[in-house]
């Protein structure tokens, strides 16, 4: 049986500093951080003992082979919601908290946003009056560089990493079709072996991928990432590294993008795609392909010499969803309403795709973001090419409420704002992320470092404590939330969990 | 080889000939037009005054 899919996301957000002379965007992205944390919370340190980017699932490890990717100088707070906010590269990014449900992780990744706008504000207050830090939730900067939003999924270590590679690779090709972000323009050699003329994409990242499985994240990126780290228990887990993805704003385009990705790997632990092969011919090529094709008409060319367009590749996988929901239950999503939920969507975003795309104008980044661009070209009588629609393609993604396109497109909403508010500081209840948020919350100041994986407690006179949690289904609200409300210390927490 | 059958669980795929005759737009049409024009009219205010700078400036290190 698939065990349930805890997932969480990884966002680097894109940073603009204006009027700082003398900034470079590791500075800037300090500056957040450390706004950010200083209004909120006293701020615990990273962990990184058991970081391990290098590790390949493929099973060879590659020591020295590459940079270290962790700068241990650099800002990093975890946070009281279980989040980790921090300096990665030259971007501040924000990990959500593990999530048990896709819905869950909409409003947590969508606290992430808050979090960000925050700290923006944060960060105004010790900047000069006409100095500001601006950040971006996008992928790209319309020049080549590219900057990620990965997503994490729980597996059974038992699955063979080939089978997850085979059957994953056909979603990751084609589901761009609902959780594209758009682009106006592209910034590499297309399929056709021309560099244009391409007016608009439905993917930010689609244009970044070289490969069709590795290890890389910088450079020739992969379809399927081979980064073995489980921060969990590596004999029994798997941590799936997708960076395949576009980062969304759209609440539904998220909701899908981890839902449909969740229960399709839910079916390729259960083996369910043994009877149904959807491997594509050239993968790398399809994903280009499929991110330039805004007719969704064109037909991909599948491993078995026939063709199926994307939207006729997702039906099938829809297909084998509920089949699969039918005959082993939803529980690994989330329970039999989560699920339904799920496939309800999912079909109706396939409908809209293949019938009257404005009906989708109000779930999908892609699909609102090129129905405004495209009407305001129209009524200029602009060319694609004039900057003007590039700088409307990146105000959609500015994360200032005041500032942002998307805030005024009246997007269809998964979360209220009060829930998103309480997200801000509150953990998720359903995973091991309810006990780290929770000792932030209580004990600040005695946790001397946090990993996704432990705590260590400093109590003073004491050896430093580590409190393993190997498992992520452990230590939620349902496990603990009495434990936290019966200890007034943390020695107490500490001598009734035995450690 | 033959183009592999889908079972598509929808209306067939649109018809070209039959968008083309389309009726007029309905009320929702309308609507969601005024609302599209109006969203044009504020656009201004949100883009950057120079966009050509703007966009120029925005220049990222990779990251991940």
């Amino acid at each position: 049986m698939a065990i349930p899919k805890v997932c969480g996301i990884e966002t680097e957000y894109g940073i603009q500093a204006v009027n700082l002379p003398e900034s470079n965007p590791i500075a800037a992205s300090s500056i957040l951080v450390n706004a950010y944390v200083a209004q909120a919370q006293k701020k615990v340190g990273w962990d990184f003992e058991d970081e391990s980017p290098g590790r390949d699932a493929r099973g060879f490890a590659r020591e020295g082979a590459m940079p270290p990717e962790i700068e241990t100088n650099l800002a990093n707070a975890v946070l009281t919601n279980g989040a980790r906010f921090y300096v990665d590269h030259a971007h501040p990014e924000l990990s959500t908290p593990e999530c048990a449900t896709a819905r869950e992780l909409v409003l947590w990744d969508k606290a992430g946003e808050r979090i960000l706008a925050l700290a923006m504000a944060a960060a105004s207050r010790v900047l000069g009056p006409d100095q500001e830090i601006v950040v971006y939730k996008n992928n790209s900067d319309g020049k080549g560089n590219s900057y990620g939003c990965h997503e994490n999924y729980l597996m059974d270590r038992s699955v063979p990493f080939s089978r997850i590679v085979q059957q994953v690779t056909p979603h990751f090709v084609t589901r761009q079709i609902y959780t594209g972000a758009g682009k106006v323009g592209a910034e590499t050699i297309g399929p056709q072996g021309a560099r244009g003329p391409v007016t608009f994409q439905i993917s930010q990242r689609a244009d970044f991928f070289e490969e069709p499985v590795g290890l890389e994240t910088t450079l020739k990126r992969p379809i399927v990432n081979t980064r073995d780290e489980p921060h969990a228990d590596p004999r029994r887990y798997r941590r799936l590294h997708v960076i395949v993805g576009d980062a969304n704003l759209a609440e539904v385009a998220t909701f899908l993008k981890v839902g449909t990705t969740a229960l399709v790997l839910s079916m390729v632990e259960d083996d369910f795609f043994a009877k149904s092969d959807l491997s594509i011919a050239l993968p790398v090529r399809a994903i280009h392909q499929v991110s330039r094709d805004l007719s969704l008409e064109e037909p991909i060319e599948m491993a078995d010499g026939g063709t199926m367009t994307a939207v006729d590749v997702q039906w099938e996988m829809l297909a084998l969803a509920r089949k699969y929901a039918q005959s082993r239950g939803m529980d690994c999503v989330g329970g039999a309403d989560a699920g339904e939920e799920l496939l309800e969507r999912w079909e109706a975003v396939l409908e809209g795709l293949e019938g009257d795309r404005e009906d989708l104008a109000r779930s999908l980044d892609w699909v609102a973001k090129y129905r405004v661009i495209d009407a305001y070209r129209e009524r200029h009588g602009l060319d694609w090419a004039d900057r003007k629609l590039a700088a409307l393609d990146l105000t959609y993604h500015d994360v200032r409420p005041a500032r942002s396109l998307f805030s005024r497109l009246d997007m269809e909403r998964l979360t209220t704002d009060d829930e998103v508010a309480l997200a801000v500081t509150e953990p998720p209840g359903s995973t091991r992320a309810y006990f780290r948020g929770r000792c932030l919350q209580r004990w600040a100041s005695s946790v001397a470092a946090a990993n996704w994986d432990s705590l260590v407690f400093d109590l003073g006179s004491d050896p430093l404590r580590r409190i393993p949690m190997m498992d992520p289904l452990k230590g939620t609200a349902a496990h603990v939330a009495t434990l936290f409300d019966e200890c007034e210390t943390p020695a107490e927490l500490l001598a009734r969990l035995g450690a | 080889m033959a183009q592999r059958e889908v079972k598509k669980r929808t209306a067939p795929a649109r018809d070209k000939q039959a968008e083309e005759e389309a009726p007029p737009q309905s009320a929702k049409g309308e609507k969601l037009k005024a609302e599209l024009d109006e969203l044009l009219d504020e656009i201004d205010e949100v883009l950057e005054d120079n966009a050509e700078e703007f966009v120029r400036n925005y220049v990222q290190k990779g990251g991940e």
